[in-house]
This record gives C-alpha cells, structure tokens and sequence, in this order.
C-alpha cells in the first residue's frame, strides 16, 4: 500500500482490545486527501472504537495513527481543533433549542456561526426555520442535519461520520449521501461508516470491516472481484423449494438469496460457465423447479463480503 | 378465522397531526408481510396500536382474531413483539432471558425448561446458554431475542426492524427463522429498511405520510409501477417529486 506523508488519515497496526475483547486487531489503511473513505461492515466489527481512535478519546493499546499529520496520542489537542466528528448516536443537548446547540459547538471550537455559515449553509438553512425549537423535539432526520452542522461548523478539514444513516429509510439515506458528495466536492475529506453494502458503491474506498480486522480495501467497483469463484444468479418459482433444492445440489459452494434472486457460486473451479448452467438446470427441473432462469453475474461488495467473513458469521468467540 | 390482522380505516392523531390517516389492511394467516415506509410515514404508530400499547382514534383493528381496544389482553397473549432495539436483558443469561419471559408468558416451568433447551440447541447457543448476553454478537442476540419473541408460540410476531446493522449472512439467517416461523403457522408482521428484504415477503404494504400508499406482492407492485426492484418503487412513493432524480 503506498501511504502518502500527506494522507489525513494513516493507521498503521492499530490494536484495541477491551478486557478479552479484541476490538480492533492490527489494522492498517490510510485516507488520502479530498476522498469519501467508507468503513462498511456490520455492527460489533470495531467501526465505532476506530473512530474513537482517530478522534483522539481512545488510545491503541498498539500501532499508530496519525490524522492530519499529527499523531493521535501525543497531539490530540492540535488533532481536536481540525477534524469534525458526528457520533452514532444522537449526542447534542435535547433540552437547548437548535440554534443553542449550534452555537455551542461553535463557541467550543472559538468561531460563531455566522463566521462557518458559508460551510454549513446548505444543511442548516433547511433546519434554520426550526432554530428555536428543542433539539429533543426534531425528527429524525432533522436531528441528523443539525447534529452534521454542529460538526463542520468550525471548517474542519476531515469529518468522521459514525453510521450517519442507520435506522434511516432507503430515500433518505440516498438524500443523506447526496450531502456527502457536495460536501466532499467542495474539498473536504470525509470518512463514514456503514452497515449498508448498497452504501459502499457511494464511496471513493471502502475498508469492509468485521470483527475488528479489515477483510478488504479497494475502489468500489473492484472488490467484488475478490469474490473467489463464478457467480450466478438465479430465479426460479417457488422460491422457497428453489433455494433448498439448489443447497441440496452436491457442487454448490454457495446459496444466498439476494432480493428477488439467488446468487449461487460452484465448488467445480474447472467447470466451465455453461456446463453449470446447463447441470443446474436439469437438477433444479427433477426436482420440480419448472419455471426458472439462470445467468452468470458480477459479483457485488455484499457477495464479497459473505465469502471474505468466512462460514462463521458472528459465531461466539 | 382467516385473517390474522384485519384493520379498517385506522387513525390516530396526536393533536393536530395525523400520525396514521384511515388505513385498511388485511394479513392473512401465516402470511409474511412487510410493512414499509420513510422514517416518520407512520409506521411504528400504526405497529404501537396493533399491539395494544396506543388506542386508535377511529376506525378498528383485530389481531389475532380479537380487538386490539375492547379485547386487549386476549391480543397481547397471541403475539410476540421484537423492537428494533435489542429487547433481552444484558446482563441475564439466554437460559435466563428465557426463563424470565417464559414466565411472564404464563408458560409452565416444565414448558419453559422443554422449549428453552430446544430453542437453544436450534439456534446452536447450548455452549453459551449460561453466559451474559451482553457478551454475543449482536446477530446472535437477534435470533435469541426472536425465538424469545416465538416462545409461547404465539399466532402474530411483530418485527421492528429486526436486522438492522447484522452482518449480511446472519441476516439471511434470520429470514430463515421467519420463512419457518410461517411455515408453523405463525404471522409474521415485519418492518425493514432493506429494499431486498422486502422482496422476501410475500405480501407488502409501502407507507406514505400516514396512508398506505401502495400493497401487494412484490412482483405486482413492481409490474403496477413498471420497475424492476422494490427499492425502486419505494423512491417513486416516498418522494414522487424528485423520482429519477437520484
């Protein structure tokens, strides 16, 4: 990996752990300057103990990270100053209205509101006829505009977003991204997480993410290369007696329904595309699958991800 | 009885707003439907006054065979509820867990231990039945805290977004459960904020503003609106003006 002395982010063997738990185990990836950087993977993969880190209110037990330059245990004043952090979950005053808040966040970071307007001005004005309501009182999505505007208002220059969209509905999380791109095109460097795949093809990188170790980094587009076999999809009716007669073939490798489809993958390496078409076909057919169609696809970032976690999937450790 | 939930022109207001505005929907039994829309569409409201826990302003719904206001303790023994939000206790046990809500379902003690032992070996927790839950993963909390939901068997499970932020093999998991929860017998009643979890049901409704804009199977929604995933007809209803736009 080439890690440039001007990435905004670079971590380097990082490790955490909490009493036996190990919550980050040597991780490695660096942010490069101006790119929308996405941590996708489920919850309990170790996201929110990374920010955290970068946000200087943890301390690796080893590795190192540095963010702007600066080393997060030794400068974590300087580090505070310049990066905009919005958290999980909702950490904004309930009972102080929605100016307030807003005000107090600017006034911790010594600007006002007025003077990061400008940056702001987007997301604000659409909460701005709300500004003195409580902040207990917004919905949800409204809580999430005021809560990114108390985290840009002081201009940082990296903006760490901890699942800014889970809980959230599928239109508004695409609104919410749309954000994300004007934000970023005006020169900011964001990192995100997210437990949504669909999510990751809104990112210039992602790191997939589980169980504290990164399975892969790369642009969106490729990681679903690393799916390790041809993939198929495939449509039969009904659906259900579909999937088991497919898991019931001896050479399948993998079965997983995805929407409306199933994507099916061979264990045969040597076998060639249409041969398996052809044997998965006639075996779905004996078994009464009449009405069904099978085509070779592309594997996406959610294939990717089953097969890189492995045949364990959140199993106690 | 055929229908497991049968709602009629169901409103309720909270002052001058109009939270759920006159819906109908009818589930059948052993049915998976999905209940869909936006944050704020109105969707926990409704799911608070199916199981008993708000009153309607009009209009009528019946669970189960019963009537959610006048019959509100028959409902609430035929259904098992899963809220979005993790709903065991952390620092209980599974065996625990089970023992608790076994109890509070009125179950037998010799039923509690019978069905806790099989549910724990199903869901292949035998080797961590006696310890604290807050040590699981969070995907092995939600089969927990589903199969707790299904433990007194009940006619109608509501799911509040059960899946949220599970890694994407113990989702699929998990909709394993349901499919064989209906299969038993059992209605399952689900909300999801993930467009393809939506195309598993059997039946969906989509949610806008407090009415149901649009129900039916998958496959018929997305011929009435002549697109090719539920993602993409839930864009079209949730915000017709900007439709393409994205």
């Amino acid at each position: 990996m080439v890690t440039q002395a001007s990435s905004p982010v670079v971590i380097e063997g990082v490790r955490k752990t909490f009493g036996s738990t190990v919550a980050l185990d040597d991780v490695t990836f660096d942010v490069r300057a101006g790119e929308l950087f996405g941590l996708v993977g489920p919850d309990g993969g170790g996201k929110t103990t990374l920010f955290r880190i970068l946000t200087t209110l943890l301390v690796p037990d080893a590795g190192t990270a540095t963010v702007l330059g600066r080393d997060v245990v030794r400068d974590l004043w300087e580090i505070r100053k310049r990066v905009g952090y919005m958290p999980g979950r909702f950490s904004l005053y309930p009972d102080l209205s929605v100016e307030e808040n807003l005000r107090f966040f600017a006034s911790v970071f010594g600007t006002t509101i007025e003077k990061g307007y400008d940056i702001i001005a987007p997301i604000y004005a659409q909460i701005e006829p709300f500004k003195h309501r409580r902040a207990g009182q917004l919905s949800g999505g409204m809580k999430q505009k005021l809560a990114l505007s108390c985290a840009l208002v002081h201009r940082p220059e990296l903006l760490l977003l901890d699942e800014p969209t889970t809980g959230v509905d599928a239109v508004s999380r695409r609104e919410f991204w749309d954000l994300l791109h004007d934000l970023q095109s005006s020169g900011l460097t964001i990192v995100v997480s997210t437990p949504y795949m669909d999510e990751a093809d809104r990112c210039h990188r992602v790191a997939l993410v589980q169980k504290g170790r990164v399975l892969a980094i790369d642009v969106p587009g490729a990681i679903g290369a690393r799916f390790p076999r041809p993939l198929y999809a495939v449509h039969g009716v009904p659906r259900h007696a579909t999937i088991e007669a497919l898991r019931a073939f001896p050479h399948a490798a993998s079965v997983h329904p995805f929407g409306d489809t199933l994507h099916y993958s061979d264990a045969r390496e040597a076998h060639h595309p249409p041969q398996v078409i052809a044997e998965v076909t006639a075996w779905l057919t004996t078994r009464g699958i009449a009405e069904m169609t099978m085509s070779r696809i592309a594997p996406g970032i959610e294939d990717a991800f089953m097969a890189l976690m492995g045949d364990e999937p959140g199993a106690p450790a | 009885m055929t229908l497991a939930i049968e709602v009629k022109d169901l409103t309720r207001r909270f002052g001058d707003f109009t939270a759920v505005d006159a819906i109908s929907v009818d589930v059948q039994v052993g049915e998976v439907f999905g209940f869909l829309g936006a944050n704020g569409a109105g969707k926990t409201t409704a799911i608070k006054v199916l199981i008993g826990l708000l009153a309607p302003t009009s209009g009528s719904a019946r669970v189960a065979g019963f009537d959610v206001v006048t019959q509100s303790e028959e409902v609430r023994k035929r259904i098992g509820y899963m809220s979005q939000r993790f709903s065991l206790y952390d620092d209980l046990t599974p065996r625990e867990n089970i023992t608790l809500y076994g109890g509070i379902y009125g179950l037998s003690d010799l039923d509690i231990r019978a069905r806790g032992t099989a549910m724990l070996s199903e869901l292949g927790l035998m080797q961590v039945a006696d310890k604290l839950v807050s040590t699981l993963p969070l995907g092995w909390k939600q089969k927990l805290s589903f199969s707790v939901a299904m433990l007194h068997r009940p006619a109608v499970v509501f799911l509040d977004e059960p899946t949220g932020g599970v890694d994407p093999v113990t989702r699929r998991q998990f909709w394993e459960m349901i499919y064989a929860a209906a299969a038993r017998g059992t209605t399952v009643f689900v909300t999801t904020h993930y467009m393809d979890e939506a195309e598993y049901c059997d039946r969906l409704s989509i949610m806008v503003d407090g009415r149901i804009a649009a129900i039916g199977t998958p496959a018929a929604l997305k011929a009435e609106f002549g697109v090719s995933s539920i993602d993409e007809v839930f864009v079209r209803l949730a915000r017709p003006t900007t439709a393409g736009a994205g």
